[in-house]
């Protein structure tokens, strides 16, 4: 394996890519108890529409996370209880863009990475057991609608975007979901789950010649190339709508703002996005702002706000939200504040404080294992490595961050999605 | 293995050290532990809040801001914590460990002298709190219990604690009572926060790098002018060993998905007990793993619902259930989760099953000597509660318990109370 060492962060990584195409990275951590394994697909929520063997394919909401549920099945049982039984906390997630499974256990690691990747790699779906599972990922979507951030945050992207399936909900709805067999399963699985399609990242105190050896034992040896994917065409400019609200059980409204941005390139550019796109929140409306103090000062917003950005195939913006009892006045303070920058400029000084500050946040995120794969997973699929971020940092001026605000915080590229108090009809 | 010191600083002052290179940051935490007491529950809670909007030295919240900027984005959150009975009030901190400076200073004493200056010397008006921030403060923390409502997982888990604990200081909430608000004034919380800083036991935590005499250093300078005069003893947790006939609250919410929680009596069993770590086991044998009953049955088994789960608050001697269930599957749900109880006193267990609970339980024990943050909130808890067990000795007990112990711990639970939120009839 190769072997790279990222000086300024004190971290040494590892990384191969086997015969088959499967690129794998190990962090060696000394000292903790613990290791974790990442095994991830390119393939997340969006990715309804592909072309695999020369056909196009259109398959329902909800099917890279119902995958998700359904992997863990294998001819013998279950993964999640073969994995639990050997003490390891197993779990996976499905994103807008990838699905992950991982563990994180203290004993038997080798042992639990032939299980994890043993499970991922060979399909096992019946139709009796894809049937039954419509029960829990029903029960699961039904919590979601209960959850006022999930649906407010959807409510943001489909204010944004036209058509881009970023919008669709991740785990589907109860209908979409209705339609998923164990053969739209079987596709999806041949679809995405290929080696090349793939990464594996561990973190912790391991041999990483055996990891890759391991996984060259369980995984098939060939592979083939990744299928091409359709996200519909180009997006406008601008926002698709500029509100969208809902009326809910909550004690005070709930909002999301959100600002469209050009979408970036793979590569080195999209790391730099992400740092800019951090940098320029922070800027605008982060917690050491002149205009967080003023709105937190006003009670316009309080310890929930929160804020960040987000880029996917077609698809990149700054997001801010949390409780308001006006969350209009809050949408006018920001691109009013937005408005003020673009034409005075950011303090010089403010800019260095938030880029130190920024750096060190990003240093201190490396403690968590699952942050360290998850990141470097996402770094492989936009084709960047996650941990050279000090040096971008170091290149990213006060004149890129002002252009972004400049550029995407726009009235006609803003949406306001609210969730307002309903009275319960008790 | 990372050494643990504790050493008293000043009468009722003690500081729990941990020396450990292995993570990028340092974790320190300055907690006040009073009695947790419907009457003063309410201005204990704002207080963390408002002493963090400004002190002598940074007035407000863009000074303040700036300073951690400058600490290289490191965080001081206002912390309100329920310990047992007792009501933990302060600030955790977390900071780029002194390694990983990018000009080589030293982040450590700033930190903590800038955690102690919050927490010892406000920035006051005509010798009170500041009146805006008291105003300011007031609203947010009536935000924040009115919110409660919003997670109704957690919602329903609250009222739960409320029903079954009325009467008992266990039963208030740790953010106090809504109709108590209103009636703080600058000059009461002022009296409040006087009374709390000469009075309570102040528990200091730290992780990191540097050596255990220069963080007694450092925290000792940062406290300088901490007046103390004694009373620092905290009332044990009252522990209530077993319930008679089950009560039963139903509340109406305009929500999607039922919210099940049912509360249980330990025997008396806590985290001082001898048969402590057979509960733990009991715990995850029942409900606390993804091989446990609840899991495989009511979720896996019979599609009832996404979670399904049960954990212990150790301090208290009491089990809590909780499941997001169909309104009509309520009864179908509970009859599931009793029957699954019954199960575990007739000691109906796999072996693989015994294993997989134990090894979680041993596993989920050593993977808090990897958290920083989770190590500090054990120790809080366990000061709290006179103890001074880690939990790596825990997971040795865990390791040695036998299952007719678990059987036993099992068979001492008695059910209190049952709460359901179900949404409102169509």
């Amino acid at each position: 394996m190769d072997q790279i060492r990222y000086e300024r962060v004190g971290e040494t990584l590892h990384r191969c890519v086997l015969p088959n195409g499967l690129s794998i990275y190990v962090d060696k951590k000394p000292g903790f108890q613990k290791s974790y394994a990442f095994f991830a697909t390119n393939y997340g929520g969006m990715d309804m529409r592909f072309k695999l063997d020369g056909v196009w394919h259109d398959t329902p909401a909800g099917v890279a996370h119902y995958l998700e549920h359904k992997t863990f099945d294998t001819e013998d049982g279950n993964a999640l209880q073969d994995l639990a039984a050997n003490g390891a906390s197993p779990n996976a997630f499905t994103s807008t863009s990838i699905t992950g499974y991982y563990f994180e256990s203290t004993e038997k690691f080798e042992e639990n990475l032939r299980i994890l990747l043993s499970f991922v790699s060979v399909p096992y779906y019946t139709q009796e057991s894809v049937d039954k599972e419509q029960g829990i990922i029903g029960q699961e979507i039904r919590m979601g609608d209960d959850e006022p951030e999930t649906q407010v945050f959807y409510g943001m992207l489909e204010g944004l975007y036209a058509h881009n399936p970023i919008q669709v909900n991740i785990a589907g709805t109860v209908e979409s979901i209705s339609h998923i067999t164990a053969e739209t399963l079987n596709l999806c699985h041949r679809a995405f789950y290929e080696p090349a399609n793939m990464v594996l990242c561990v973190a912790g105190d391991v041999d990483p010649e055996r990891v890759a050896e391991i996984a060259r034992e369980v995984l098939p040896r060939e592979g083939r190339a990744p299928v091409e994917r359709d996200y519909g065409e180009a997006e406008p400019p601008q926002a698709a709508k500029a509100l969208w609200e809902k009326e809910m059980a909550v004690s005070t409204p709930i909002f999301q703002l959100g600002f469209k941005d050009t979408p970036p390139q793979k590569g080195g550019e999209w790391l730099r996005w992400n740092l800019t796109g951090q940098l320029a929140c922070e800027a605008l409306l982060g917690n050491s702002s002149p205009l967080y103090a003023r709105l937190y000062a006003q009670g316009l917003i309080n310890e929930s706000f929160g804020y960040g950005c987000e880029a996917y195939p077609g698809a990149a913006f700054l997001c801010a939200g949390g409780e308001s009892r006006d969350p209009e006045a809050v949408r006018e303070a920001v691109l009013a504040e937005g408005t003020r920058i673009a034409q005075e400029g950011l303090d010089e000084a403010l800019f260095q404080r938030l880029k130190r500050a920024a750096y060190g946040n990003a240093v201190r995120g490396l403690n968590s294992f699952e942050n360290i794969c998850v990141n470097q997973a996402m770094g492989h699929f936009q084709s960047y490595e996650y941990l050279s971020f000090p040096e971008v940092y170091d290149s990213v001026s006060k004149a890129d961050v002002e252009e972004l605000l400049r550029r995407a915080v726009t009235r006609e590229r803003t949406t306001l999605a609210v969730i307002r108090p309903k009275e319960a009809r008790a | 293995m990372a050494p643990v010191t504790r050493t008293q600083l000043m009468p009722g002052v003690f500081l729990t050290s941990v020396h450990t290179q292995k993570f990028k940051s340092s974790v320190l935490s300055m907690t006040l532990l009073t009695p947790l007491r419907a009457d003063t529950a309410t201005a204990n809670a704002i207080l963390p809040y408002l002493l963090r909007r400004g002190s002598e030295a940074h007035p407000d919240l863009s000074s303040i801001s700036a300073a951690l900027d400058q600490l290289y984005g490191g965080s001081i959150e206002p912390m309100v914590r329920k310990k047992g009975d007792a009501q933990a009030l302060g600030f955790t901190g977390s900071f780029l460990d002194d390694a990983y400076s990018l000009d080589g200073t030293t982040v450590l004493d700033r930190a903590a002298a800038l955690m102690g200056e919050l927490l010892l010397r406000p920035y006051t008006r005509e010798g009170a709190f500041c009146p805006d921030y008291t105003r300011q403060e007031k609203g947010n923390l009536l935000d924040r219990i009115r919110a409660e409502v919003n997670d109704k997982r957690q919602y329903a888990a609250n009222r739960l604690v409320e029903e079954m604990c009325a009467g008992e200081p266990y039963g208030v909430n740790r953010l106090g009572r809504e109709e108590d608000v209103e009636g703080l004034t600058p000059a009461s919380l002022w009296a409040r926060y006087q009374e709390l800083l000469a009075h309570s036991r102040l528990e200091l935590y730290y992780c990191g790098s540097a050596q255990t005499d220069r963080v007694c250093f450092v925290f000792q300078k940062a406290l300088t002018g901490l007046p103390r005069e004694g009373g620092y003893d905290l009332p044990e947790t009252v522990v209530v060993p077993s319930a008679a006939e089950p009560r039963r609250v139903a509340e109406t919410l305009d929500v999607a998905q039922g919210k099940l929680t049912m509360g249980f009596r330990t025997g008396g069993i806590t985290a001082a007990s001898p048969e402590y770590p057979a509960l733990m086991l009991c715990n995850a044998l029942y409900g606390g793993t993804t091989t446990s009953k609840l899991f495989l049955n009511v979720r896996e088994k019979l599609s009832l619902c996404y979670y399904a789960s049960s954990m212990v608050q150790k301090y208290k001697g009491f089990l809590m259930v909780s499941s997001g269930v169909e309104f009509a599957n309520q009864k179908k749900a509970e009859d599931e989760i009793l029957a699954q109880l019954e199960a575990c006193r007739r000691g109906e267990f796999e072996p693989w099953e015994v294993e997989g609970a134990r090894r979680n339980t041993v596993s989920s024990l050593l993977t808090i000597l990897d958290s920083q943050g989770r190590q500090e909130d054990w120790w809080l808890g366990q000061a709290a509660a006179g103890l001074t067990e880690g939990p790596q000795e825990l997971a040795e007990r865990v390791e040695s318990v036998a299952l007719d112990q678990a059987v036993a711990a099992a068979k001492a639970l008695s059910l209190d109370t049952v709460y359901f939120l179900k949404g409102v009839e169509a």
